[in-house]
């Protein structure tokens, strides 16, 4: 037994304690001890890996076990990390964490939405654990039910629409997701599940792998706000509690990168670079669309939304460019987006459930009233058109550097697209920041607001470190990431 | 002929041993205050006897291959037997309430129809097969026109009959062309002279697709389904539920048997035939269902739904193909008697099926809700419940097959899923999301009710993650 089960059996465990708990206390007791664990877990996982490497070890995976699960299907329960799951691993546990903070006042039936929270964190821990295309599948899968009843009963606005677009779109992804899972097992021999294992092989004809990766990649791509369907991501996010658009901003859409890296590429390379450029013209649209959708909107979370669009998009595009400094830089992306924007979105929960409002037009001279949020919401701001100390400088500035080492005309053009979305996200993001936070206050009933309370402080500073943390020393985790990148992109070059 | 061959036949021969000790103990209990209970009791632990007794049982074969058991048959019997028991634990509230004077006869005709599922899939002759399916249909009919006094539940049975009569005729008929095409009823003798002849002789095509429809009407497939939804809404829901898990496993399970056996030479003729009805079965019922507002009605087209992706399981004709029919129709078992004992529990205590009066119910009977969702949850594919394992290993077995078209059937009932987990969606979402200004009021659940819903609920959650489940009917399922 490996100790990665870990992250399966302490969400399980918070399953148990959150469903025996009897009042709001023990509910909260539970879930901030779970979530401690994961962390502290997952923080010493990194550092065991990083101590591995130093000390020479090179292999692929390192904690890899293997049980069967179901033998006749050559179905396994498999675990193992290398450098990416790592740092994906890291990046849901401090979410989760600051997370479990960030919903700390919510009401009503506090007990059923940790319960559903949970769930959804064990498929996020899970899928980024296993090796097993069907174990990784399953976990995969389990993360994505809780968020409909998390959006359509504890959400906001246009709940039950914006939870039954985002399931089914994301069920439909994943029915996708199937056919091409059956395709790479039966056509790769059909003697094993182990996404290692078939790797290795390398056996599947490229005419198959052609029919195939469409489906792979576009199931995983929906998860990553792939254009044209990302459409569930703003109304989703808009909609969502504050902890679960963290979540999900933060952690979810990064299975959908996570899994195209992992499963599309890696295991069908020839199609990859074959069918590559159709992606990444959709991918190059999802970055510029997404920042210009994000200048118009008014919403608060709506820009937020658009600018995750941009920001996957991002993720996606720079794997599809597949040089090792760019697929470094997708990681790192990942890593920096999923801090950014769950600040980003715990930030607008707390603004909204003073103001009531998130609309931009009604929001003004914040920065007096709530100093606190305001400053986290420039630091924000800031990490996200990416200014150099923060996670998001290096991630993109590794990302385009690593573009435009492609030496073809293609490439290029469609890096200095999709560069243009830095210009573009500063616009929205200034536009916002100079709106809502200065100024005169014109509604006096503002005046009466408070600043963050204690568990808010707690989610607000967390993520504030992690995001200047990566971007004051970014060489530990670079190192890391790209070191799991080189043997995939050995098996698609 | 030697009567010990009786003895080979034993799992049959404990049934009707069993038919006749429920009978007479209701005859002699007739006045008795506490005749559903006991009654119900008695049937109850025979029931558990049975299952436990088959799963010890090895094959069998008696008069001359006309009654041949195979081990996935006997394996078949422990599936059915434990989704009767379920059936009749949680009628007990119904028949307490509703039917205390005709409580003998349920569980008489619950078994007598069991006893034909039973000869239905241990035969190895078209004629015992129909007589197995005559056994198993007409008690059915009496049993959907339990509630006689209720105008629908007569309606229903009308249907039912109608349905089920021309269907036995379509489907003789088509034996007797096989017959006249290879001259033989046994399934084995018939494979071997397909064989040999030459293979696409009309009569025997004829042969097949009569066969075939007939079945297809039993199993409620597209286009031989428009008596499921009349039935089953006018049916006691306890029956309903019965006839939309047990009867529906039997029949897939004898069409994997006999298409893979009798018909195995012509492969190529009914597996495309199979792809049409499979893609219309799985589309057209999920079409329906979204706009149904009565729940039984809606269970009605979900089922038909869920037939087609059973049928995904034959595509291949293989022993995965049977593993994975087998361990579906286990799993569609409990997820389907969950949501049906909800439906029968608050039918018994509100007197309503409408689904709009579910909304709101997570106020007031959040327990009864939660497992509701559950069990929608594993019906509709959703891990980590048992659903999303046997529809995951049916795909597996239809892919298998290899072909263009096998993986193009299989696309289009992963499609299909997305819509269902839509109409599931909005069950579930008329349970916690809807507001609601006069819920469902709060209610206390029978203990009845309470036992099949634990079963239910620890077969959902165990079956899949349990591998052993699955394990343990693949090295059963050679037939």
């Amino acid at each position: 037994m490996s100790i990665l089960t870990l992250f399966v059996v302490i969400p399980a465990l918070m399953l148990l304690g959150l469903w025996l708990a009897q009042s709001l206390n023990q509910v909260r007791g539970v879930m901030v001890a779970g979530a401690s664990c994961l962390l502290a877990l997952s923080v010493w996982l990194t550092i065991y890996f990083v101590q591995q490497r130093a000390a020479g070890n090179t292999d692929v995976m390192l904690l890899t076990a293997s049980a069967p699960w179901f033998k006749p299907l050559n179905i396994a329960y498999s675990v193992g990390v290398d450098g990416i799951s790592v740092v994906m691993l890291l990046l849901s546990s401090i979410i989760v964490f600051t997370g479990t903070f960030a919903s700390w006042q919510l009401k009503p039936m506090t007990k059923e939405y940790f319960l559903w929270f949970t769930l959804l964190s064990t498929g996020v821990y899970g899928f980024f654990i296993c090796t097993d295309m069907f174990t990784m599948f399953m976990f995969y899968e389990v993360a994505l039910i809780p968020m409909y009843l998390l959006i359509g009963v504890w959400g906001s606005g246009n709940k039950e629409y914006a939870a039954m677009k985002l399931t089914l779109m994301l069920m439909g992804g994943s029915a996708l997701l199937i056919i091409g899972l059956l395709g790479i097992y039966y056509f790769s021999g059909a003697t094993t599940m182990n996404v290692n294992e078939i790797a290795a092989m390398h056996n599947i004809p490229v005419d198959i792998q052609k029919m195939f990766f469409p489906f792979i990649f576009i199931g995983f791509g929906v998860l990553g706000a792939l254009f044209p369907f990302h459409t569930w991501s703003p109304d989703g996010h808009a909609s969502a509690p504050t902890a679960v658009s963290m979540l999900h901003a933060g952690v979810l859409m990064k299975l959908g990168g996570y899994g195209c890296f992992r499963v599309a590429m890696y295991l069908l390379p020839d199609a990859a670079n074959e069918l590559a450029w159709i992606f990444l013209i959709l991918t190059t649209i999802s970055v510029v669309y997404g920042a210009f959708s994000a200048c118009v909107q008014t919403d608060l979370k709506y820009i937020n939304a658009y600018s995750s669009v941009s920001h996957c998009g991002l993720v996606l595009f720079a794997l599809l460019m597949m040089t090792k400094t760019s697929c470094t830089g997708a990681i790192l992306q990942m890593l920096s987006h999923g801090l950014m924007t769950a600040l980003f979105f715990a930030l607008i929960g707390m603004i909204y459930g003073r103001t009531h409002t998130r609309d931009i037009r009604y929001l003004d001279g914040l920065m007096k009233i709530m100093p606190f949020l305001a400053v986290g919401y420039v630091v924000a701001g800031l990490a996200n058109l990416g200014l150099p100390g923060f996670s998001g400088f290096i991630a993109e500035m590794t990302i385009f550097v690593g573009s435009f080492e492609n030496p073809d005309m293609f490439h290029r053009v469609a890096t200095i697209i999709a560069c243009t979305s830095i210009v573009v996200t500063a616009v929205y993001i200034l536009r916002v920041v100079g709106k809502i936070l200065y100024g005169e206050v014109k509604n006096k009933h503002y005046l009466e607001l408070t600043d963050a309370t204690w568990d808010e402080r707690v989610a607000v500073i967390c993520l504030i470190a992690c995001v200047a943390g990566l971007g004051l020393f970014p060489l530990w985790a670079s190192n890391v990431i790209s070191d799991a990148v080189g043997p995939i992109l050995a098996n698609i070059i | 002929m030697g009567y010990s061959q009786f003895l080979n036949m034993m799992p049959e021969a404990i049934l009707v041993l069993m038919l006749l000790i429920v009978f007479f103990t209701d005859f002699c209990l007739h006045h008795s205050e506490r005749k559903v209970e006991i009654v119900g009791r008695m049937t109850m632990t025979l029931l558990i006897y049975q299952t436990v007794m088959l799963t010890t049982t090895g094959p069998a074969e008696a008069f001359g291959g006309m009654y041949v058991a195979s081990q996935a048959a006997q394996v078949m019997k422990v599936i059915l037997t434990f989704g009767t028991f379920i059936v009749v634990v949680m009628a007990q509230p119904w028949l307490e309430n509703e039917a205390r004077k005709y409580a003998g006869e349920f569980h008489l005709l619950v078994l007598s129809t069991l006893l034909g599922m039973y000869i239905m899939m241990s035969s190895g002759s078209f004629l015992l097969f129909f007589l197995g399916l005559e056994t198993a249909s007409v008690p059915m009919a009496c049993l959907v026109a339990f509630d006689k006094w209720k105008k629908k539940s007569a309606e229903a049975a009308a249907k039912y009959v109608l349905v089920a009569t021309f269907s036995s005729g379509v489907m003789l008929y088509g034996i007797s062309f096989i017959y006249a095409a290879t001259g033989t009823l046994y399934f084995d003798d018939i494979a071997a002279v397909l064989n040999h002849s030459y293979l696409a002789s009309p009569l025997s095509i004829m042969g097949l697709v009569f066969f075939f429809s007939g079945l297809a009407f039993k199993l409620s497939l597209v286009p031989f389904h428009f008596w499921t939804a009349d039935t089953y809404e006018g049916a006691p829901t306890p029956v309903t539920g019965y006839l939309s898990v047990c009867s529906k496993g039997a029949a897939a399970f004898a069409a994997l048997v006999i298409l893979a056996k009798a018909f195995g030479p012509m492969i190529d003729y009914w597996e495309y035939m199979l792809y049409v009805v499979i893609v219309l079965s799985i589309t057209i019922a999920n079409l329906f269902a979204i706009r149904q507002s009565e729940l039984k009605r809606f269970m009605a087209f979900s089922s038909i739904s869920q037939a087609g992706y059973i049928m995904l399981a034959v595509i291949g004709g293989s022993q995965m193909g049977m593993t994975s029919l087998m361990y579906y129709v286990l799993v569609y078992i409990v997820a389907n008697m969950a949501v049906f004992t909800v439906i029968s529990a608050v039918e018994q205590k509100c007197g309503t099926t409408d689904m709009s009066s579910y909304d709101g119910l997570y106020q007031t009977n959040p327990k009864l809700t939660f497992l509701m969702t559950l069990a929608l949850f594993s019906l509709a594919g959703i891990p980590p419940f048992a659903g999303m394992f046997s529809k995951f290993f049916v795909f597996m077995a239809a892919a298998e097959e290899g072909s263009f078209w096998a993986y193009f059937v299989v696309f289009i009932a992963l499609v299909n899923t997305v819509v269902s987990l839509y109409y599931y969606l909005l069950i579930v979402k008329a349970m916690y999301i809807k507001p609601s200004d006069n819920p469902l009021p709060t209610f206390r659940t029978e203990s009845a009710t309470r036992i099949a819903l634990v079963i239910c609920t620890a077969g959902i959650a165990l079956f899949g993650i349990c591998s052993c489940v699955y394990d343990w009917l693949f090295v059963t399922s050679a037939f």
